[in-house]
C-alpha cells in the first residue's frame, strides 16, 4: 500500500504537469480537489486516463470519481481492489 | 481634448528574450524556446501554477500579457466589460494538435485536447486578468497591423471597449513569438495613435532584434 501511494504521487505529478509540487509534498489523506491540491475538472479526466493507462481500470461510472479521487489513499485503495495490471 | 485610441504600452517575446517598452526584462540564450518559457515564468517570479499546464502558445502569450499588464493599474481604470482582447497567430494550435494526435493512438489526453484551439489563449489571459469584454482570435500568415488596428478601432468606435489587449502570438517547431500591446481610448498627448503605421513601426522595430 505505501509503495503504491508513493508511486501514485509521482504519477499524479507527472500526468497532471504539477511541476510546482514535489510528490512527497502531497499528503496521503490530503483532498486532491478544491481546498486541497486544487485540481480541476480536466485533472479529473486525466486521473481517469491514469487509471486506465497504468492499472487497466476503466471507470464505468464517472459519478464514483469524487469518492475514488478524494485523496491519494482512497485512490490507492480503489486501485488495489480493481487493478488488472 | 477628444479621446483617441492610443498605444500606451507594448511587450514582445521572441528569440528567447522578452522586451517591454524598450527594456529587456528577461533573456536566456542557448536553451530551446519551450525551456525559455519555463525559465521566464520563474525569472519573472509569477505565482500561477496553472501556467505549467498550458500549451506552448498559451505560455508564450500569457507571459507577454503578464509583462504588458503588470504594475500598470489599468485594471482599476476600467470595468472588466470595457477591456477587450484581440490577437492573431499563424500556426493556430498546430503544435498542440500534433502532440494531441500522438496520444489518440493510445488514450487521448483531455489536458492536451483543451488546448487544440488557439483562442484558449484568450481564456487564459482573461481569467488571469478578469477581462470580460469583446474578444477575437484571427489566423494570418503574418501580423497584419492594418486589419488588426482597423478591427480594434471599430470596437473603440462602437463604444464596446475602452481598452484592448492586442497583438500576435505564435508557437510552432520550437519557435515562440508574442507581441502584445495595450490600446486605450485616452486624451492623448504623447502616446502613438493606434493606427496601422504606428503599430507596424513598433512591431518592425521589435522584430529587428
Amino acid at each position: 500500500m505505501e509503495e503504491l501511494i508513493a508511486t501514485l504521487k509521482k504519477q499524479i505529478v507527472e500526468q497532471l504537469n504539477l511541476q510546482h509540487i514535489k510528490p512527497e509534498d502531497i499528503g496521503d489523506d490530503q483532498p486532491l480537489f478544491v481546498e486541497g491540491l486544487g485540481l480541476d475538472s480536466i485533472d479529473a479526466l486525466e486521473l481517469i486516463v491514469l487509471l486506465q493507462q497504468h492499472y487497466g481500470i476503466k471507470l464505468a461510472n464517472p459519478s464514483d470519481g469524487p469518492a475514488i479521487f478524494h485523496s491519494v489513499r482512497t485512490f490507492a485503495e480503489y486501485i488495489l481492489a480493481h487493478r488488472t495490471k | 481634448m477628444t479621446k483617441a485610441p492610443s498605444i500606451t504600452s507594448y511587450t514582445a517575446l521572441r528569440n528567447n528574450k522578452i522586451v517591454s517598452d524598450g527594456l529587456v526584462v528577461c533573456k536566456k540564450s542557448e536553451v530551446s524556446a519551450s525551456d525559455f518559457l519555463l525559465h521566464a515564468y520563474e525569472a519573472l517570479e509569477l505565482n500561477y501554477p496553472k501556467f505549467y499546464k498550458m500549451d506552448h502558445l498559451s505560455k508564450a502569450g500569457f507571459l507577454a500579457a503578464e509583462v504588458l499588464l503588470r504594475e500598470k493599474g489599468w485594471s482599476e481604470k476600467y470595468r472588466p466589460e470595457e477591456i477587450g482582447i484581440v490577437f492573431s497567430c499563424a500556426n493556430s494550435s498546430l503544435d498542440t494538435d500534433l502532440r494531441y494526435a500522438e496520444t489518440v493512438a493510445d488514450i487521448p489526453s483531455p489536458a492536451l485536447f483543451v488546448y487544440t484551439l488557439p483562442n484558449i489563449l484568450i481564456g487564459e489571459i482573461t481569467i488571469r486578468n478578469r477581462v470580460k469584454g469583446e474578444s477575437a482570435c484571427f489566423v494570418f500568415d503574418t501580423f497584419d497591423a492594418s486589419f488588426q488596428t482597423g478591427y480594434i478601432n471599430t470596437l473603440f468606435g462602437s463604444g464596446r471597449v475602452k481598452a484592448c489587449i492586442s497583438g500576435w502570438a505564435d508557437f510552432y517547431e520550437d519557435k515562440a513569438e508574442a507581441f502584445f500591446y495595450l490600446a486605450e481610448l485616452i486624451d492623448n498627448k504623447t502616446n502613438p495613435i493606434h493606427d496601422s503605421n504606428n503599430t507596424s513601426k513598433i512591431y518592425s522595430e521589435l522584430w529587428k532584434n
